[in-house]
């Protein structure tokens, strides 16, 4: 059985016990503990079910590499799905669940899955489910979606109860990885001066050595850390981070860290994780090395685990995984766990050395009493829920069994790997190291940096070196290489002399035993998480997957959460050898960030709830608001659809909005409309090439309705320019255009008309700006006093400045409604006390706030066209009957090349004319018109479609503009279109304008 | 005329820093050459400032000038001024190609003061903040989570930030985020 040992456990407390559950089970552990040695001191040895065969699991590793110890854990709005037991700390109340099994971890139905696992081989679900094609939809995806997944997804009703930021850090040289190699690369970098940043994944500076032992500098490794750590506090260029885990090295130096602040400590004020947002000149990447499983029989049954894990668990938690233990390996360091088991009093029952001579550390546990047998491998583990057996046999051989063991726990080594992640997410090239078969960081091809050089720089064992003088030597070395790379000048120093027991070389063992028999390969696992044996990657590879990248999909080898930390060597060693290649000609999977998954919350930071997005306001919102507002968002901006009164819907509101303000007088705030200044001698020559109408002779107290096309002619913005003064424009531009045409503009401006004398400023939101329209319009303006808004003294399509009441304006007599109608602009601070004044003084003439869609359904009843509405980046002016806009005068304008290309002049495009439906009712929006015949796809040909279309309280009826084919050449045909409702709505063509075709009433 | 209210009209916040909006600014935005005589003139006469260079802001209080990029200033003068120093200012360039302009009714600006004035705002900007690389006189333009803003430090521990007016209740309701107690990331 797992047990705690009474002595041992370099980071555990053991005068503070902590209580948690496991599957409602409740357990004790020591504050220090991580959620897997705790169980494991409970004997908790099965922690999950594997995704496809449900197969029982424990624990395998003890850091972020885990594959099988996943949890859903925390419940309600603090409920989180697969969270690694090994990287979870212990805390008082904590609460997990394991996962993917029904009807529990005991007793799982789906574990069946593992007697058919002949008949669920790789590719299986390729192959399977192909055919028949509607089984997919019905049969097959219900099925997988039931049986497949780790952990269940939180209630969706619970709403995360935490909150999340990000961070902008900076320095000069960033540490990800704050083991020996990484406190040594930071000191030697930071000794240059520079400005150093070091973030550690773990709540523990020094990483494995202190597990791993040996002495630095003739100190214990312990010593070491704490010294150095402390030499780092006190420096002031050194940030130092725990629980901080470098996500992802990108382009240009930018690193995201992953700071879980509070996990261990829930419900704490203040963010629960941060994601650190860093620009480094130079990332060094001390993230160590993870140790291989062997692929055997068995390998995957709770009790096997890497020797290293154990060792840890022993060392750092004072938790044994068994009392009799077997080490199988191919190198001198699980020699190690034997070792520090043994001491620790536990028994060893063989150590199973697939190498025929092993080094010093052999002749230690020989010492110790321990019975190394050379030349000997695991056939197979025997046990369900956990290890109860081992069959031993010769690595050389099959698999033909010598004897049968009995134990309760198998340590495995299979070799390191060097974790490379962080040097290859932006592009780090590998070189594959036959001594100790793996891959390390190619020195001579680093990920580029925009001058060409590298900017990161491997350390330790990251970088291949794995003895403990080596690893502190390249550290050092390393931090000192980053230094330079980043303009300091390092320190002349010596690098701290490590020392531990020397290894003899690794053999590697890609099988075990070398030539196992198929029912071994069977049972032999690589990917744990994702249920990829050694006999998939066969199969693979017998069907002509020769990528790594393909046999990767095929099988999913690598494809789950753990992203193949323990399994991709392992499996491109089985692939290289089934396509009798060689491993570096195989090559790797891409590494992507993260390097182990980081929670959504900190990837959203603080966007989320009010501030998820940016709501832009008027001046006069919360006026809208506490009156009834109906919202509608148009870009940032919330808008107000219409003003419902109680006891009405929104369409009575609209309906009685559209007819006060034909008949009254109503109120807009179209404050949100873009107000472009431009200004300069060149300003008037400018304008002509923005605009298709000629702009420059526009007389000063004038306005213009005017078009704006792209270089390709096509439609991108419309509204009413003002001559200001001689060499002054105001440019208006619709609600989302504002920012956009200001762009545009400076980007004309700054790149091709850089010579012309011409300044542009948006002060769109200095002001509040007003419709006041309807036929009582003049009357409250009148009412209020200040400035003649007559007709003579202000006639259509004017504007002037002065006073409206106490109020300093500026007034345009403009309509986009065919009404009588003034657009008053005012400082934006005195918006809401203008509106105030013009709702007050326009009681007695029936005045009413409209919102957008009164404005849209006015517009539209006049035939006036709308961005966004009648255009959608493919309309040019002359398919919306605008050719009046079009000035011929003018040698050139942004669009009019672009417009003579023979698809723009094309007979045969879409044109803008009016829709009546033939019984009144309203067309549905986006409607197609069908014509005569079918296309190639045996769909009705289409002859046009309905651009805007309303119910017209006005006119009692549905009115519509639509693009249809030869539109203007058909007026009074009746056209069809089928609606999505199952019925087809009959509407004549008709012009566009519906009310006042001779625009009497604007200009009154 | 009526009483003129800022967007948020002086609303604060106590967190990790203080959060308030500072009620109306003056704000002029000139554009022009800005090693043109006349305009270094100009922005003498109206804030008693020297041209500032790239990055710089020359503020005292409410009047100051701010450099916002290498042909436009932000000029700050109390917002009861405003009328008076653009008409100054129109009337000296009159010879000159140079855009004056009032944006202070256009804009929002806020305080944010406090030990940890500089990590709420290093939550929302992608802006080096530390003391060594951000000091009094400089100006960034940048964005704050979403939206633009723009900022500079009145003493060492005190920003002020300048947003549209429109995007005021999302910055005020950002900056209550960014500074909700116990997120000290105890770097500065």
């Amino acid at each position: 059985m797992s047990t705690r040992l009474a002595n041992q456990g370099r980071l555990i407390d053991r005068s503070k016990q902590v209580t948690f559950t496991f599957n409602g089970t409740t357990m004790r552990g020591y504050e220090g503990d991580t959620l897997a040695s705790a169980l494991l001191a409970n004997d908790q040895m099965m922690m999950g079910r594997s995704f496809k065969y449900h197969r029982p699991r424990g624990v395998v590793a003890s850091g972020a590499e885990e594959p099988n110890a996943l949890v859903g854990l925390g419940q309600g709005s603090r409920f989180e799905p697969n969270q690694r037991a090994t990287t979870t700390e212990l805390f008082d109340g904590l609460s997990a669940i394991s996962q993917n099994h029904w009807p529990n971890l005991e007793f799982d139905i789906g574990a069946i899955n593992t007697h058919l696992a002949r008949f669920l081989p790789a590719g299986f679900y390729y192959k399977m489910f192909i055919h028949p094609k509607p089984f997919w939809k019905h049969i097959y995806e219900p099925f997988i979606r039931q049986s497949a997944g780790l952990g269940k997804a939180p209630d969706k009703d619970s709403r995360d109860a935490d909150t999340y930021e990000h961070f902008y850090a900076f320095a000069d040289i960033l540490v990800i990885g704050g083991g020996v190699a990484g406190l040594q690369a930071a000191k030697a970098a930071a000794q240059s001066g520079a400005k150093v940043m070091l973030i550690e994944q773990t709540a523990h500076w020094g990483g494995r050595a202190p597990v791993d032992g040996g002495t630095i500098d003739g100190a214990p490794v312990d010593k070491f850390v704490e010294q150095t750590v402390s030499e780092l506090e006190a420096m002031d260029n050194v940030t130092l981070r725990l629980r901080c885990m470098g996500a992802g090295v990108y382009d240009h130096g930018y690193v995201l860290g992953y700071e879980r602040i509070s996990d261990h400590k829930p419900g704490t004020q203040g963010p629960r994780h941060r994601l650190w947002r860093i620009r480094a000149k130079q990332v060094v990447t001390a993230t160590g090395a993870i140790e291989r499983p062997l692929s055997f029989a068995g390998n995957d049954v709770p009790g096997v685990m890497l020797a290293s894990a154990m060792r840890d668990y022993v060392v750092n938690w004072g938790v044994t995984p068994g009392e009799r233990v077997i080490v199988a390996t191919n190198n001198d360091d699980a020699y190690r766990t034997a070792i520090t088991l043994k001491k620790a009093g536990v028994d060893i029952l063989r150590i199973l050395d697939a190498r025929n001579a092993a080094g010093m550390l052999a002749d230690e546990a020989r010492a110790l009493g321990i019975r190394v047998d050379p030349g000997r491998a695991i056939a197979k583990v025997k046990g369900g829920k956990r290890v109860k057996k081992v069959a031993i046999c010769n690595q050389d051989g099959i698999g033909g069994a010598r004897e049968e063991l009995e134990c309760d726990a198998v340590a495995m080594s299979g070799g390191w790997s060097p974790v490379v992640h962080m040097w290859s997410h932006c592009g780090g090239k590998l070189i594959w190291d036959e001594d100790h078969a793996y891959f390390r960081p190619d020195p001579d091809r680093p990920p580029l940096g925009a001058n060409g050089e590298g900017f990161v720089v491997a350390a330790g064992s990251a970088n291949g070196p794995l003895s403990l003088g080596d690893v502190v030597a390249d550290a050092h070395a390393a931090g000192k290489a980053a230094a330079k790379g980043a303009g300091f000048k390092p320190k002349n120093t010596k690098a701290p002399q490590g020392e531990t027991t020397d290894e003899a070389s690794m053999e590697a063992v890609w099988l075990m035993p070398a030539n196992a028999e198929v029912q071994l390969r069977m049972k032999s696992w690589l990917d744990f998480q994702n249920d990829v044996k050694v006999s998939d990657v066969q199969l693979a590879a017998r069907e002509g997957y020769e990528s790594v990248e393909h046999t990767k999909r095929y099988t999913t080898l690598g494809m789950a959460t753990d992203q193949g930390k323990l399994s991709n060597i392992n499996g491109l060693a089985i692939l290289a050898d089934a396509l009798d290649a060689e491993i570096p000609k195989v090559g790797t999977t891409t590494f992507r960030p993260p390097y182990t998954p980081i929670s959504m919350g900190a990837i959203g930071g603080e966007a989320r709830g009010e501030v998820f997005q940016p709501i832009r306001q008027t001046p006069m919102h919360n006026w809208h608001d506490k009156s009834g507002a109906d919202w509608e968002p148009v870009g940032q901006w919330r808008r107000t659809y219409a003003y419902v009164r109680p006891g009405e819907s929104v369409h009575d509101a609209v309906n009685r909005e559209v007819k006060n303000t034909r008949e009254n007088l109503g109120l807009l705030d179209a404050s949100t409309l873009g107000k472009l200044i431009v200004k300069g001698p060149d300003a008037g020559k400018f304008l002509d090439m923005m605009y298709t109408n000629m702009m420059s002779t526009l007389k000063v107290g004038k306005c213009r309705y005017g078009l704006m096309c792209s270089d390709n002619g096509f439609l991108i913005d419309d509204g009413v320019v003002a001559r200001i003064d001689e060499d002054t424009w105001l440019c208006h531009t619709t609600t989302g255009g504002a920012e956009r045409i200001h762009g545009h503009m400076e980007e004309w401006l700054q790149t091709e008309w850089w010579d012309w004398k011409v300044y542009v400023a948006n002060v769109t939101e200095q002001y509040a700006q007003v419709a006041v329209v309807g036929p009582n319009a003049r009357k409250v303006l009148e009412k209020l006093g200040g400035m003649d808004v007559s007709k003579d003294t202000l006639p259509f399509m004017e504007w002037r400045d002065g006073k409206i009441g106490d109020f300093d304006c500026r007034a345009y007599r403009i309509s986009f409604s065919g009404e009588l109608s003034y657009e008053i602009a005012v400082p934006a601070s005195q918006g809401q006390a203008f509106w105030d004044t013009l709702m007050e003084a326009g009681k007695e003439f029936g005045v009413m706030p409209y919102g957008t869609e009164c404005l849209h359904i006015l517009r539209a009843e006049k035939g006036f066209i709308m961005i966004g509405d009648e255009t959608d980046g493919t309309v040019i002016p002359q398919d919306l009957g605008l050719h009046w806009a079009l000035s011929k005068k003018k040698e050139d304008f942004l669009g009019k090349r672009a417009q003579e290309r023979s698809h723009m002049t094309d007979p045969d495009r879409w044109k803008l004319v009016g829709l009546e439906t033939v019984d009144g009712s309203v067309i549905p929006d986006g409607a197609y018109a069908v014509g005569e015949g079918v296309n190639a796809n045996g769909q009705r040909n289409m002859i046009g479609r309905v651009t805007s279309t309303y119910y017209s309280a006005n006119l009692d009826k549905g009115i519509a503009m639509g693009l249809i084919k030869h539109g203007p050449d058909r007026m009074g045909e009746v056209i069809e279109f089928p609606g999505t409702d199952g019925k087809s709505y009959k509407a004549k063509i008709v012009d566009p304008i519906f009310y006042d075709k001779d625009g009497e009433k604007q200009n009154v | 005329m009526s009483e003129p209210i800022s967007a948020l009209n002086h609303a604060s916040y106590d967190g990790i820093a203080r959060i308030e909006e500072c009620g109306l600014q003056g704000m002029i935005t000139l554009r022009g050459d800005l090693s043109d005589k006349v305009v270094i003139k100009v922005v003498k006469d109206a804030t008693g400032q020297k041209m500032p260079g790239q990055r710089q802001a020359h503020v005292d209080g409410e009047i100051g000038v701010c450099w916002m990029s290498p042909d436009e200033l932000l000029v700050l003068v109390p917002y009861a001024e405003v009328e008076a120093k653009l008409a100054a200012m129109a009337n000296a360039l009159s010879g000159v190609h140079a855009l004056a302009v009032n944006v202070s009714d256009a804009r929002a600006v806020f305080r944010i003061s406090g030990a940890s004035a500089r990590e709420v705002l290093g939550k929302l900007a992608p802006v080096d903040l530390s003391p060594a690389a951000f000091g009094l006189g400089q100006i960034r333009r940048s964005r704050l989570a979403q939206v633009a803003g723009a900022f500079w430090l009145d003493t060492d521990d005190s920003f002020r930030v300048v947003c549209f007016r429109s995007a005021a209740d999302y910055v005020f309701k950002l900056l209550k985020v960014a500074a909700q107690p116990g997120s000290e990331v105890g770097v500065y």
